[in-house]
This record gives structure tokens, sequence and C-alpha cells, in this order.
């Protein structure tokens, strides 16, 4: 562990707490999800740290299950979206030719279309359940993730090394998961942080428009929605979740960080 | 202490770096160790060393410029009497481009390619308001034709992609003369171009030096070259000096142990084989083009290469060699003729051949580097093959690696090692290794000791030879340079503008009477001798005369 610069130990740790209060949420959290324990908006107290929410609910309850929905939610979509999105940009730049143009058009054809407009059309048709959010999200961010997957691949597929595997005669698996994925982790390590915190944004802002995690389930967004006319009487309620997000969001991306740096070593990213 | 013939004073120069090794705390790293030299007006240093002897280093040191992190960290840098070591960024934009300037490698990488080349060529000249633009214009074109380029007075309207390489470097250097400097550096100005053209730019370079009276320090790794051009030659090793002289003296009667290796460099004696009556890879009438080129890559290519033998494909850039290598191995399937192997035909294209007709074929590329996955260890590299055509696992495996690294000369300890781990000739006999794992019958070597240092590319030749006297494994060896071929090869195939000039044994092919093209070929390979390069200009001047 040592060599590990401060930044990235910070935002590990966050991160780390963050993740933890999400899975084991049930034991942390002083209260039930959905319980109705006090006042509307009472202030912060001994036993309320943040106060309540708009029907009373004990709100540091809520931003514990609010967190453990939402990373909950933005992990599996971004990892949906990697393995998709990676997967399928790696096969495009391998194959090449009417392969790589058939597959690139059609993902120009979903990207010339704005993601949130796309995700409220399709959310508005389908009954709005987890495992169809994070579907949803996954395979509207995999366009992304494909993009960037392609244009590394396809710098990498040309280098000796690759010739020299398909000259050994091995299958595209072999190119695609053992000679390019290793070389392209760096960039996509990077883009991982990122994108996880665009799922987390994403997720928030379906749920602030209704369209997210569905009620009396707790999700950062939702928060923000349920307690946002309390803005008007100076009540932080719908704050704290921008915090948790802004926190979070720092966090992994100096994680993201350092993994970049200790990836683009030329040593196989064995040392420091 | 400098009298006035002396423009470059070095003296005790040390020059430092901050290494980060993984894994460990930076630590210092003495790039350049109490190196001393003096430079007269108007004379020409040579710098001569491997790559990491801190040749380059030092030739920039001459601007007080370090690169990418490097400290000039002691010593004396005296340009004009004025120590420029420790002077101020203000001095430093004063002289850098006016009394010193720099020619580098890679002019195309060193030209903007969205100017025209009149515009770069003057810019530093007219930075320093040293006169007029159309004076600057005038003294371009001067220079330019001083440098024996075609069309003096339109040249440079051109913009840098419409002229050759070789013409782009000497672009360069009258970008360098432009502003009348006192002292040029020349960093390995014709390593990157053919040999039929570096002649020619070493002879515009060494005739604009002598026309403007400028002095230069000359930095390149090849003593035959330097020796041309240079009055003195220092040599360099690991950023020290091991011998500095005259280039009489250097290449005559050499001190050190070093240099007598830098001269005798490639004089490895092989005796010549027969052919036999089968050959084993036959390409008979190869023609090839790229995807929808109008012009034929290759034309009617017929040549046979023999078991355990070696055929040389030798040729400039772009005659068509490597494309060769490319139909062979399936690549680039051609328009018309055959490849047989054994008696029977290899199918065209890569996809349609066996594991076992893949198995046959190896390939070993010039950049080692980027021939291996710089994310897999020497272990997987070379074990891959071995799992992957014997379906060899576990320890009969390693036992097989580690064989291959004894025959490679590596021994132990190296099976762990990433390739950038590893120096520039332990990376190219790793993947030598990862050929012979495969136990093929032929062998395709392109360039693979042109990105070397000549002492480690005569070590990767001796290595090659060797292997096929106890493998009897067959080498199709692409080169551009003569040395090579003569140091390895059984057979000859000149190859020119995709077809083949001349094809032969050894003998037949280096012996006279040559076709104009391998005349120019063979001529052009600079000698270790002084006047060489007058004597092949001179005869060239009277042979174009007397047509």
């Amino acid at each position: 562990m040592k060599g590990i610069p401060l930044s990235a130990l910070l935002g590990m740790t966050i991160t780390a707490l963050f993740f933890l209060a999400a899975i084991f949420a049930p034991l942390i959290a002083p209260y039930g999800m959905s319980q109705t324990i006090g006042d509307v908006w009472e202030p912060a107290s001994d036993a309320h740290w943040l106060g309540t929410d708009n029907l009373g609910r004990d709100l540091l309850t809520r931003m514990i299950y609010g967190g453990r929905t939402t990373i909950f939610v933005a992990s599996a979509a971004t990892l949906l979206s990697f393995t998709l999105g990676a997967v399928l940009g790696f096969t495009a730049a391998v194959y090449g030719g009417w392969v790589d143009q058939g597959m690139s058009r059609l993902n120009d054809l979903v990207m010339s279309i704005p993601t949130l407009i796309f995700a409220l059309v399709v959310l508005s048709v389908m009954p709005v359940t987890l495992p169809i959010l994070i579907l949803v999200m996954g395979l509207l961010d995999s366009t992304r993730v494909y993009r960037l997957s392609r244009a590394v691949a396809v710098d990498i597929n040309v280098m000796d090394f690759v010739e020299a595997a398909r000259l050994r005669g091995e299958g595209q698996r072999w190119v695609i998961f053992r000679e390019i994925l290793p070389n392209a982790l760096s960039p996509l390590v990077a883009e991982l942080g990122l994108r996880f915190i665009f799922a987390i944004l994403f997720i928030s802002t379906l749920s602030f428009l209704g369209l997210g995690v569905q009620p009396p389930m707790a999700d950062w967004g939702g928060i923000v929605k349920e307690n946002r006319e309390g803005i008007v009487y100076g009540i932080p309620a719908a704050l704290y979740p921008a915090v948790a997000i802004v926190t979070l969001s720092i966090s992994v991306n100096l994680v993201a960080d350092w993994a970049l740096n200790r990836t683009t070593s030329l040593k196989g990213g064995r040392g420091g | 202490m400098a009298d006035s013939d002396t423009l470059l004073e070095i003296r005790n120069l040390r020059i430092e770096a901050t290494v980060y090794a993984p894994g460990e705390k930076p630590k210092n790293a003495l790039i350049v160790d109490d190196v001393s030299l003096s430079l007269e007006r108007g004379k020409v240093m040579g710098l001569i060393g491997e790559s990491g002897a801190g040749k380059s280093t030092i030739g920039l040191a001459a601007l007080a410029y370090g690169r990418g992190g490097i400290r000039l960290t002691g010593g004396e840098i005296r340009l004009n009497g004025r120590e420029i070591r420790t002077a101020g960024p203000g001095t430093l934009r004063s002289l850098r481009g006016r009394e010193v300037t720099y020619v580098a490698q890679s002019a195309a990488a060193a030209f903007n390619p969205s100017k025209r080349i009149m515009q770069q060529v003057i810019e530093a000249t007219l930075h320093h308001n040293l006169c007029s633009q159309s004076e600057a214009e005038a003294r371009a074109v001067e220079l330019f034709r001083t440098l024996s380029l075609p069309d003096p007075e339109t040249f440079g309207k051109r913009y840098p992609h419409q002229v050759s390489g070789g013409q782009l470097q000497r672009a360069m250097t009258a970008m360098a003369l432009c502003p009348h400097p006192d002292l040029v550096i020349f960093d390995e100005p014709t390593t990157a171009l053919d040999v039929t053209t570096q002649i020619d730019v070493l002879g515009a370079i060494k005739a604009a030096i002598h026309e403007t009276g400028v002095a230069a320090l000359y930095i390149t790794h090849d003593l035959a070259v330097v020796a041309q051009v240079s009055d003195e030659i220092m040599v360099l090793r690991h950023g020290k000096m091991v011998e500095h002289g005259t280039v009489q003296q250097i290449i005559e009667a050499p001190r050190e142990d070093y240099t007598r290796a830098l001269i005798s460099v490639r004089a490895i004696e092989h005796e010549e084989k027969k052919p036999t009556a089968e050959p084993l890879l036959r390409a008979d009438n190869v023609t090839a083009r790229y995807g929808a080129m109008a012009v034929d890559v290759l034309s009617n290519v017929s040549v046979d290469l023999f078991a355990g033998q070696t055929l040389a494909l030798v040729g400039e850039s772009g005659s068509g060699k490597s494309t060769m290598a490319r139909v062979i191995t399936g690549l680039l399937p051609p328009r018309g003729g055959d490849i047989t192997f054994e008696g029977k035909p290899l199918p065209p294209a890569l996809k349609n051949r066996s594991r076992e007709e893949l198995r046959q074929v190896q390939m070993i590329y010039q950049m080692a580097d980027v021939a291996m996955n710089p994310r897999q260890t020497v272990q997987t590299i070379i074990g891959r093959p071995l799992e992957f055509y014997f379906n060899l696992r576990g320890r009969k495996r390693n036992e097989r690696i580690q064989e291959l690294l004894d025959a490679i000369e590596l021994g132990k300890g190296f099976a762990d090692r990433y390739p950038a781990e590893l120096s520039g000739g332990q990376k190219q006999r790793v993947c030598i290794a990862r050929a012979l794992a495969a136990n093929p019958k032929v062998i395709i070597c392109d360039e693979v000791t042109s990105a070397l240092d000549p002492l480690v590319a005569d070590g990767i030749l001796k290595l090659l030879l060797d292997l096929q006297k106890r493998e009897g494994v067959a080498y199709l060896f692409i080169t551009h340079d003569i040395a090579t071929v003569r140091a390895i090869a059984d057979s000859i195939a000149v190859m020119y503008q995709g077809r083949v000039q001349r094809y032969g044994t050894k003998s037949e092919v280096l012996s006279p009477p040559f076709d104009a093209y391998t005349e120019l070929l063979l001529s052009s390979v600079p000698e270790m001798k002084l006047g060489w390069l007058e004597q092949v200009l001179a005869t060239r001047r009277m042979e174009s005369a007397g047509n």
C-alpha cells in the first residue's frame, strides 16, 4: 500500500465509507426507511442528526438508504455499460470493415438522440422498476464507452504485437481480451470513474423528474424532489444529497486519477 | 583563457536527471560525467557513441538546453567566451537561433506541416531581427542552392509534405544556417534516410559547412558517416569520454578497445552456402498492391529460399521489400503469383492457412518495443507459441522457455520481466526466442537490426547465424543495409520500385558488372575511410558529365 499519494488515500477512504454505508444501510440507519418518527422538517437534533424530511421521516436514515439505491443503480448501470460498450467497441475495431461501419453508425444514431429525452420516453412506456432503470441507463451509456473503446482499440490493433498474434493464428477472442484489453485499460479506467459519476447524476435526475426510483424507496434525487419546497423556508434538507453527490464524485475521481497513473506505467502496472 | 579562435569550450560538464523507478524513491542519475571539449571556429567535431551515451544531451547542452527534466548541474559551457550554463532565459533566447542553431534527426516531425517551408526557414532570422524579410528570403534561396535543392527559387513555397525526406532534411539545414550562426548542432541528421539519399544530404551538408565557414557538432552513431564530415571525433560511452582525436587518428590508430570495436563492427565472416535442388519457400511471379491503389507495389517478383540458408531482400524504403514479407505471411494476399512452401502452394490469405502452415513461417520485427505486448511478461510472450502450437503446459513449458532463453543468451531471471525492463538488444532477443518457440523452418527478419546500436546489432547477427547453424532455420532477411547483407546472406535479391533488380548468390550479386541501381546502392554505403565521400561524389559527377 505504500507509495499511494495522499489524495488517492483520501479518495479511497471516502469512497469506501460511502459504499460501506450503502451495503450495511439496514445496520447503520438509526430508523426504518419509511418510518414517520416526528414532525415535518424538524431541525437537526441529537435524535435526528440531519433533521426530518417533508413527511417527518429521519433524514439521515433516508440519506443512507437513498445512497444505497443510488450507488447500487449507478454501479450496476456503469458495469453494464462498460462490459457492453468495451466488448462491442473492441469487436468493431478488431473486425473492421462492414462490421465496424454497421455498429458505429447504429451507435451514432442512438447517440444523436439526447440521453435524458430518450430515457424519459422509454421509461414513460415501460414499468419503472430497478432492473429496467439499470438496463436503460446502462444501454444509453454504453454508446459513449463504445466510442472510446473503439478509438483506443483501433490504435492498438495496428501495433506489431497484435499482428504477431494474428500471424500466430490466434482467434479474435485472444486478440481482444489478451492483447488489446490490457493495453486499453488505462483510458477505460479513467472513463469508468467519470461515467460512474454521470450515472449517479443521471439516476438522480430521473428520480427528481419522477421517472426514476419510485417512492417509498429513497434515493438522492428523490430526496431533493421531496424536500425542494423546504428551500424556500430555509430548510437545508434538499441540499444534503447534493453534498453527498459532490463528495462521492470527487473521491471517486481522485481514485480514478491515481489508478490511471498506475496503469499507464510501462512496467505493466506492477510497481508503486 | 579562451583565445579568439575557440568558439565553444565545455569544461567538466556534468548533467543529471531524476529517475523515477517504480516502487523506489526517485534517484539521481548521472547522464554526462566530466566531459570537456573545445571547438574552434569553422571546425566540425563529431560526437559518436551508442544510444544512451549522452551524445545528444551534450549537443543540446551547447544550447544550454536540457530535454525533459535534465539538469546541467556542473561545469562550464562557454560560447564565444561567455558562460551560458548559468545564463538567464533572456540571454539564452538571444543566442539560441542566432549564435547556435540545431538540426534534428527527424525533419518530418520537426517541420510544422501547415506552414510553407520558406516561412519556417527564415523564422528564427526574422525573430532575432537580423535582417529584413526579403533579405532573409534571398539568403534562404542562396542556401537552398548551396544545398543543391531542386528549384531553389520556388522551393520555399512548398509545404513540408510536398518534398522528400532528404530534401526536408536539407531544408532544415538551411533553416539552421540562415541566421549566420557560429555553431550548428547536427543531431543524427541522416540516420532516418536511405543510403542513397544519405550520401546526397551528407554531401550537401558538408558543402554548406565549408562554404559558410560555420562550426558544427555532428552527432551520430555511425562512425563511417562522421568520418566524412568531421575534423575531430570524440567517442562517448555511458556519459563519459572514451577517446578524442583527429579523424585520421581515430580511424587509423584508435587507442581504446571500445573505439576499435566500433571500427571493426560488421566484420562478420560468413561462408556462402550453395543453393540446393529444391527450394523451401518459393515466390513465383508475385504481384501485389494495397487496396484500391492503381499501382502495383510488387510486380512479378520471383525468389527462392533454400532450407537452412539466408535470402536477403535489399532495397531502399518504398522498394517493396516489407510488402514481400506481408505477402509471404498472408497478411496481404497477392493479386497474382504463388507462394509455395515445400512444394505445396500456401493459401494466399492468412485466415485460410492451417495452424501448421502458420507455425512454419515466423516473423521478427524491426521495432522490438512494439512487437511485444507491453503488458505481458517474457514468460507469456515466449510461452504462448509453445501452448498454442505444441500444447505445452506447466513444467514442460517452463523448461522449454528456459531452454529458449539460454539459446538467446539471456539466462535466468528474465522470465518474469516486462518488455519495458529490457534493453533494446534484449528485446530483440526475446522476439527471436518467440519466433524460435514455434520451431519454424522459415523466419522472416524485417530490418531486425536497423533500430539497434552497431555493437548490439552485431551481437544479434552473430546470434542469428549461430541459431541457423544449430537449428537449420532459413531466414528471409529484409534490410536496407549492405553491410548486414554481406555479413549474413547466402543469396541476395536487390529490389527497386517493386521489382527484383538483381538476384543470385551473394558472390554473384556483389561482384561486377553491376547494373546502374545496384552500383548506386553499393557505392552509397559509407566506408570507414577518409575522403570516401568526395571520392564517390567526384566519380558520380564525372559519370554524369560523361553522359
